[in-house]
């Protein structure tokens, strides 16, 4: 390798974007550090590169930037992190630097941000269950280790607190297996990330957690980073160190706008509402990096937020990201109009891997019929919420009433929860069978009868249950 | 040899590239990465390359290979993975780990292996092109027909039998020319030029695929070609991988093409273990899996497509009906994009290029049911299903648009369905099969000579339901006749327990034909009875509450080999409550 040289040939510079000439030969996504005429250094990434010319894209603004004393060096490799076990416990910035005025981390490897892609004959299916303490999550739409799960969201809803409130409760039950979080903050407010900091510190998530911050006000082309930082960081704690390790990135929409501005400050040929053509899989890249590797102990799984503009779900960044993600979890106005905590819809709601990780051995025999049973009696009982609507609920016949009350009793009793309160799988379920035993028990066609009188009796009147018997 | 001059994502151009010709395939860098040429402009070449092109740096060499992008057929293609360029995905895991690193170079068929070749043709024939040299047994199920390669036609001259690598020679040939060829169990095939077949004609046999909703109402035809839009978690994976699995074609060649990991995982892991429920052989015996996860290299991802239905063709080629499923088109055509705004192309429609209409026709074109070459004149046929991701669900979009145009099955997949846990979440009154017409002989003339006037009565009914719907969303179930109240009745049952299917359950997974006959028939007659009871006089309440019912809703979970006993044993049941029901009305009238 060539010695490093510092190059002053800055042509033109556009947004995040500077133009530099006169170069050698320089290698595609290499890693660049800027010195400006005020000594202030900065990083970037070149984008494009072709005989003595580079477009560099600057992590950080371009403010102070000339084409006259500024001076650009190629560091002759892609962008790496440093990373060590250390880590947990730690905040950074947005760039991987400490936050928090620790040390510095001593690296124990250097690993490429950008990763490589999981070859899919080298994964193993996920299925194990991961407690999120959560019951329209454990119960209705169980994550399970090496998935990607994100939470579809609005602005004004109360999407950070189910965050912390996953990042605190998440485990993995009957095993001793070492847990970790890695929270990336993409772009979200000071107040946001004084929130999250605080929770973490005071219920003492951080321990395990490695917290990665990149505010609102910082440059949108860190965002590109931040996430990768996490990721990488994931991948070490996971396939390196053998911990579960459980990501969670907040928000994702933060990202794509900061995709959709370089991608309008390169002048490329924009795709769907402006965002780039290659934005599938440009998420992809983030996304995919979740999963069960065999030979290795350790997983990563995701969990990403993202705020559906205008509370559309076909809007590009949910709908590419459902493309890609393993379901979704889908938070509702209508709910947190209504005063529940966590605002959890249900009904559009889907985990993908959920048989996977339930039923015998991982979480309870009953579980899929009783989350079949309560998903058919909710979207009944939502269903005769609008017809009652238009013919009044004296029109409904007894049972449907029943679907009424239930659907009602789902939301103010299963899906409510405090932000601190931690349901166990088992008290979750039997939650279920409990809603569930104001249906005479021929109604419940979705659960076999075994699993009827083994969970399902004890919560029915007695008197009740003796007709049944008969 | 070519230089480097310009690296932007995976689109890189190439200087002093003279010579070099459109779509060839290059290797880039010193790292010699696999890309292929897509643009010539004097000495210039603008090259899509398969691999990250991260450290890539001008003025590296670009070797031009002088071959378009290519397959490997023959022998030991069944039971493979391959990545979208058919690099096998477990040798690149033995090279480079569970990561997958650049610049790997392997042969898509193990070069090492001894394949039993016997021989059919004698020497001293005259042999066109497709005619039969002899027969590798490739699997338990599989016959592998080793075929004269185009161009190497001529007199035989000398054909061995015995134990041979895919690279042995195995005979010669004479050509017209004079000229003497090597015959060899593998060949070569440009991916972008769909293999030659003697003609096309209509297919008349549907590809039977044990889904209810499919082969009922809107069957496929071995040759033909089907769509399944739909938005995310509507179920397209499930339904692609249900027919992969069950449907009877003899050969299938399952594209993931810019999907999930976990989900592909998930095939790859099934797929070994799955039974054949006609050979009772593992499913893997007939199975081609070719899988290009969505953050592999998109330009591969492009080409992923083409190399699975080259694959399909050669199996076609021999006779067999290869049934081919993509998942999903809407990623094959998003990497079109891509590729096209790296190139700086004029986009058409959002953001795809002008060319998007012209390649989906072109790739559902290669489907059909053929007279192959060869003097035998065998019949071949792909199927292609191919599923399109509309953005929300939209189907307005181009990539489901162009994709209807040239399909005739549309599979309609409905969110609403799916979110009810309707699975198969396929619409039964927005989907449609131009195929229904010319199956109906072969379904008279194999299952049931009454198959078109029930599968007609049955979806009247599910359309009056619709129209009734709207009435009852107005004024409630209770305003209307007891009559149309019992249609409401019937098309609960024909939803609940005929259209629904679950991929999961042993028995439920599969239903043949026959069954499905005998299913839909009980369905249809309970209607029947019950509009005559109602006709007598009997309460509706009384009608729903026949213990029947019960069995017909458990129907679908009765083994096959069972059902003509226990139809016999329903139709009886049915006909002594229902005659108890009316023996009860007339004596209280």
């Amino acid at each position: 390798m060539a010695a490093k040289k510092d190059y002053q040939t800055v042509t033109q510079v556009a947004g995040p974007l500077v133009f530099v000439e006169g170069v050698g030969n320089i290698g595609y996504n290499e890693l660049v550090e800027i010195t400006l005429p005020s000594g202030e250094r900065k990083k970037g990434q070149v984008l494009e590169t072709s005989k003595g010319r580079a477009v560099i894209q600057i992590f950080g603004v371009t403010a102070g930037l000339d084409a006259d004393k500024t001076s650009v060096r190629f560091l002759g490799e892609t962008m790496r992190l440093k990373v060590s076990e250390d880590m947990l416990g730690r905040v950074f910035n947005g760039l991987g630097e400490p936050r928090d005025r620790g040390p510095a981390i001593i690296a124990e490897d250097r690993l490429d941000i950008l990763g490589a892609a999981i070859n899919p004959f080298a994964r193993s299916p996920p299925r194990d269950f991961i407690q999120t303490g959560i019951s329209t999550i454990d119960g209705m739409n169980t994550l399970v280790r090496g998935q990607k799960l994100p939470i579809f969201s609005g602005s004004g809803l109360p999407h950070n607190d189910i965050a912390v409130q996953i990042a605190r409760q998440a485990k993995v039950i009957g095993t001793e297996e070492p847990f970790a979080v890695v929270f990336a903050a993409v772009g979200i407010t000071h107040e946001e990330a004084g929130f999250f900091m605080r929770d973490f510190e005071k219920t003492g998530a951080l321990e395990r957690a490695v917290l990665f911050l990149n505010l609102a006000d910082d440059p949108s082309v860190e965002r590109i980073i931040t996430p990768r930082l996490a990721l990488t960081t994931a991948e070490y704690l996971a396939y390196e160190k053998d911990m579960q390790v459980l990501v969670i990135i907040t928000d994702m929409t933060n990202y794509c706008e900061a995709l959709r501005e370089i991608a309008a400050a390169r002048s490329e040929v924009p795709g769907r509402r402006g965002y780039p053509g290659y934005m599938y899989t440009d998420l992809s890249t983030i996304y995919e990096r979740a999963g069960v590797i065999k030979g290795k102990k350790g997983t990563v799984t995701q969990f990403s937020i993202l705020s559906m503009p205008g509370d559309d779900i076909t809007h590009p960044i949910p709908d590419l990201t459902g493309y890609i993600t393993e379901g979704q979890i889908v938070v509702s106005r209508d709910l947190h109009r209504k005063g529940i905590y966590p605002p959890i819809d249900v009904l559009p709601s889907l985990s993908r891997l959920m048989n996977a990780g339930i039923g015998k051995g991982k979480t309870r025999e009953d579980h899929r019929g009783v989350a079949d049973q309560l998903y058919a009696c909710y979207a009944e009982g939502r269903d005769l919420r609008s017809l009652s609507a238009v013919v009044g609920e004296e029109a409904l016949t007894d049972i449907d009433k029943t679907y009424l009350k239930i659907a009602d009793a789902f939301e103010q009793r299963f899906i409510t929860q405090g932000r601190y309160e931690d349901r166990g799988i088992e008290g979750t379920l039997d939650l279920g069978w409990e809603l569930l035993s104001a249906l005479p028990e021929t109604e419940l066609k979705g659960v076999k009868r075994d699993y009827i009188e083994k969970y399902g009796r004890r919560f029915r009147k007695p008197e009740e249950a003796k007709q049944e018997r008969e | 040899m070519g230089v480097l001059e310009k690296i932007s994502g995976p689109v890189v151009v190439a200087g002093e590239m003279r010579g070099a010709k459109m779509y060839d395939v290059v290797k880039v860098g010193e790292e010699k990465l696999i890309g292929e040429i897509i643009k010539l402009q004097g000495d210039t070449a603008t090259i899509q390359v398969y691999e990250d092109t991260s450290g890539l740096k001008p003025g590296e060499p670009v070797e031009n290979t002088d071959e378009p992008l290519s397959v490997e057929l023959g022998p030991g293609l069944l039971q493979s993975i391959y990545d979208g360029i058919q690099r096998p995905l477990e040798v690149i895991m033995n090279e480079s780990g569970s990561f997958i690193r650049r610049g790997i170079v392997t042969n898509a068929l193990d070069r090492k292996k001894l394949w039993e070749f016997v021989p059919v043709a004698k020497p001293g024939a005259e042999l066109e092109a497709g005619d039969l040299l002899g027969t590798v047994q490739e699997t338990d199920v599989t016959l592998h027909k080793i075929l004269v390669p185009k161009g190497s036609e001529g007199e035989l001259l000398d054909l061995k039998g015995g134990k041979f690598k895919v690279t042995d020679v195995i005979g010669v040939t004479r050509g017209k020319d004079g000229k003497k060829r090597e015959l060899r169990l593998m060949q070569r095939w440009e991916v972008r030029r769909p293999r030659p077949y003697a003609e096309k004609f209509p297919p008349d046999t549907p590809l039977v695929t044990g889904q209810r909703i499919l082969d009922t109402f809107f069957p496929l035809a071995k040759g033909g070609t089907a769509a399944i839009p739909g938005p995310f978690g509507s179920g397209k994976t499930v339904t692609q991988q249900a027919l992969a699995k069950w449907s009877d074609a003899q050969i299938v060649v399952y594209i993931g093409c810019g999907e999930r990991g976990n989900e592909m995982c998930e095939v790859l892991t099934e797929f070994p273990h799955l039974e054949d429920p006609r050979t009772k052989k593992p499913l893997m015996q007939r199975t081609v899996l070719i899988a290009n996860t969505s953050n592999m290299p998109v330009a591969a991802r492009e080409a992923s497509v083409y190399t699975g239905i080259t694959i399909a063709e050669y199996y076609r080629d021999m006779g067999y009906d290869v049934a081919l499923m993509a998942d999903s088109t809407s990623r094959w055509a998003e990497a079109m994009r891509e590729i096209s705004g790296r190139l700086e192309e004029m986009p058409g429609e959002e953001g795809y290029p002008a060319y998007l209409a012209h390649r989906l026709a072109e790739f559902y074109e290669r489907a059909g049911r053929v007279i192959c070459l060869g003097k035998d004149k065998r019949v071949g046929s792909i199927s292609v299903i191919g599923a399109v991701s509309p953005p929300g669900g939209d189907i307005s979009e181009p990539v489901s648009q162009n994709t209807l145009r040239v399909t005739k099955v549309f599979w309609a997949l409905d969110a609403s369905l799916a979110h009810r846990r309707h699975f198969p979440a396929i619409h039964w009154l927005r989907s449609y099969s131009l195929y229904t017409g010319t199956l109906n002989d072969w379904y008279s003339k194999n299952i049931s000579p009454e198959w078109a006037a029930m599968r007609n009565k049955a979806m009247a009914l599910l359309q009056k339901e619709a129209e009734l719907q709207e009435v009852v969303q107005l004024v409630g179930p209770d305003a209307l006749p007891e009559k149309e109240r019992a249609i409401l009745v019937t098309t609960r049952m024909l939803r609940e327990d005929y259209l629904q299917q679950s991929a999961f359950h042993e028995i439920d997974a599969y239903a043949s034909v026959k069954k499905q006959n005998e299913m839909l028939k009980m369905i249809l007659r309970f209607y029947d009875k019950a509009a005559e009871a109602i006709d007598e006089g009997v309460q509706l309440r009384r009608v729903q509450e026949l213990p029947v019912l019960n069995s017909i809703a458990r129907m679908k979970e009765v083994p096959e080999p069972e059902i003509p006993k226990k139809a016999d044993a329903m139709n009886r049941e049915m006909d002594a409550q229902f005659e108890s029901l009316l023996k009860e009305a007339r004596r209280s009238g």
